[in-house]
């Protein structure tokens, strides 16, 4: 199993955006993850699946240091991230990330959510930063909830401007940790609709996600987890219709039985 | 192994329109459809409450009753028409502030002096816990349990007799600065349970869109933890009004200094605590309705 990581990487421009390498965390003595290894290039969509509890979101939280890993070297952008950093403020500029739980600024509009970044973080003045933020709210279909408090907009909307909140701060890549998992039904695919546009525009992107719809539409490859390892990596068709481990073969059959 | 290609849970197409169970749209929004109806006149209900409001005077009316029975048998001279001039006098026709007046000024400059660095001091030593830094964490617990388990009384005779004489400053400043670090580790306490009580996503999505940690506490965190620490913090500052009568102790002319030294002069015990009382009672009520209706502001602005 371990040269399984290595085989299939197709890597589409010769230098990584994010390279990991033998990375692990532990929870008190719990393994949370276990010599990761995984790069991402640049413009590649990287879905990551796997059961709860696998490691999925704790790994992408490494990425941007929301979570400190013990073992191993994160680089970004040829940047190396690690724990109790200085300036880690400056790496995380460049990383977009949404949550599952939107996690929006419930006491700001949504047009002061989206600036409050631009704003503080590279002094750039205010009436340059709505303009970028009116800009993305209309990429993402939402600009005439621009002056509204976020708890005023349905959960698909709140999650669309999490991603447009991400967006103006023109990062290099986009972190996605379960978007749509806290969504009702019906406001699911306007988030995916604009994650597959985002995707088209070319942006690199990590997304944990259980929507296989989507991942076979968009991702490059598919990384499944299971117990804080990486178990396989592979282009969606291949992992989907012929998964190689039995862990993987359980897990699809699980998902998709019923 | 079949796989739905889309992800799409249903065809649009199958949501029939005409269904025969289903009212139709307009309807559904038609307002006297969905008419609550009137509320009924419940005299049984009407009656308890003027029952209960009954029992509420009547009881007042005794405890007063009481008093006024006890002062008759104690021969109490009652002289309320001497308490104006304790306020102001008018002597050929300039106008004096009385010794009440300059007391009550003496105890709202005593409040909110230490009120406003009573906050200070919460915050920072909310901070200090907070934070990683062993050294602030260990100084801001040294402070804070050394104040909470030592009675006041003792601090400020600590502050007057030993800090005092040290520091340089006069009596007026070693009640400040007693008052301010006693309720200071009360209001850390608070602070430090509002900003915890914010959620953990927050503190994530700020330092994920890369804020500073200044800013991301500044802009994001306090303004939400605001609710949280308001009502309590209010509490705090009313009893901060009512601990400052303990600094008569070392003769500050403030409001109880003030009684205290009137009431020796013309033994009017009664009229002039009651009147004390009535100012103290004044201040913290107009203190908690002036904060309640500040809550009020900030939870609209929210919806």
């Amino acid at each position: 199993m371990p040269d399984v990581n290595s085989d299939l990487m197709t890597p589409i421009s010769t230098t990584p955006l994010v390279e990991i390498s033998g990375l692990c965390k532990w929870y008190g003595k719990f393994s949370a993850l276990f010599d990761i290894n995984l790069n991402v290039s640049r413009g590649e969509k990287v879905v990551v699946c796997g059961p709860s509890g696998s490691g999925k979101s704790t790994m992408i939280r490494c990425i941007n240091q929301l979570e400190e890993h013990q073992a191993g070297r994160i680089l970004v952008d040829g940047k190396e991230v690690k724990p109790g950093m200085k300036n880690i403020e400056d790496v995380r500029r460049d990383i977009g990330m949404v949550f599952q739980s939107f996690n929006l600024f419930p006491h700001m509009t949504v047009v002061d959510n989206l600036t409050i970044g631009p704003i503080r973080n590279k002094g750039i003045s205010k009436s340059d930063a709505t303009e970028t933020a009116m800009h993305f709210l209309e990429r993402v279909h939402i600009s005439e909830q621009a002056t509204k408090y976020p708890p005023q907009l349905s959960g698909g909307q709140q999650q669309r401007v999490a991603i447009a909140r991400a967006l103006c701060l023109k990062p290099k890549i986009m972190l996605f940790d379960e978007p749509t998992s806290a969504l009702d039904p019906e406001t699911i695919a306007g988030v995916l609709d604009v994650m597959i546009e985002l995707a088209d525009g070319g942006m690199t992107m990590i997304c944990v996600t259980h929507e296989m719809g989507f991942a076979r539409k968009v991702a490059d490859r598919v990384v499944f987890m299971d117990h804080g390892e990486i178990v396989e990596i592979a282009d969606p068709k291949s992992f989907f219709n012929n998964p190689q481990t039995d862990r993987s073969q359980l897990f699809l059959s699980q998902l998709l039985g019923h | 192994m079949e796989i739905a290609s889309d992800y799409m849970p249903w065809p649009r197409e199958s949501m029939s329109e005409e269904s025969s169970n289903t009212v139709s749209k307009s309807s559904l929004r038609d307002p006297d459809r969905r008419q609550r109806p009137h509320d009924k006149f419940d005299p049984v209900r009407s009656i308890k409450t003027v029952g209960q409001i009954g029992w509420a005077i009547l009881t007042l009316a005794v405890a007063g009753w009481l008093i006024w029975r006890g002062a008759m048998a104690m021969e109490y001279n009652w002289q309320w028409y001497r308490v104006e001039p304790f306020f102001y006098r008018v002597v050929d026709g300039e106008f004096i502030w009385g010794p009440l007046y300059k007391g009550l000024i003496v105890t709202l400059q005593l409040a909110s002096i230490s009120g406003v660095l009573a906050i200070i001091i919460g915050f920072i030593t909310a901070f200090a816990r907070l934070s990683q830094s062993r050294a602030g964490g260990l100084i801001a617990t040294v402070y804070l349990e050394a104040i909470r388990n030592t009675p006041l009384i003792v601090q400020l005779f600590l502050f007057y007799f030993v800090l005092a004489p040290i520091l340089g400053i006069d009596r007026f400043w070693a009640g400040i600065l007693c008052l301010a670090f006693f309720e200071g580790s009360f209001a850390s306490e608070i602070i430090r349970g509002g900003i915890q009580g914010v959620d953990h996503g927050q503190f994530e999505a700020g330092d994920a869109i890369g804020l500073t940690p200044w800013n991301k506490y500044f802009y994001i965190i306090i303004p939400q933890s605001m609710p949280l620490i308001l009502p309590p913090l209010t509490g705090l500052l009313i009893s901060l009004i009512k601990h400052s009568a303990i600094v008569s102790v070392i003769a500050v002319a403030e409001l109880t200094t003030t009684g205290l030294n009137l009431i020796s002069d013309t033994f009017m015990a009664f009229e002039i605590w009651f009147i004390i009382a009535g100012i103290y009672l004044a201040l913290t009520i107009t203190l908690s309705v002036c904060v309640g209706q500040l809550e009020k502001k900030m939870s609209i602005q929210k919806r």
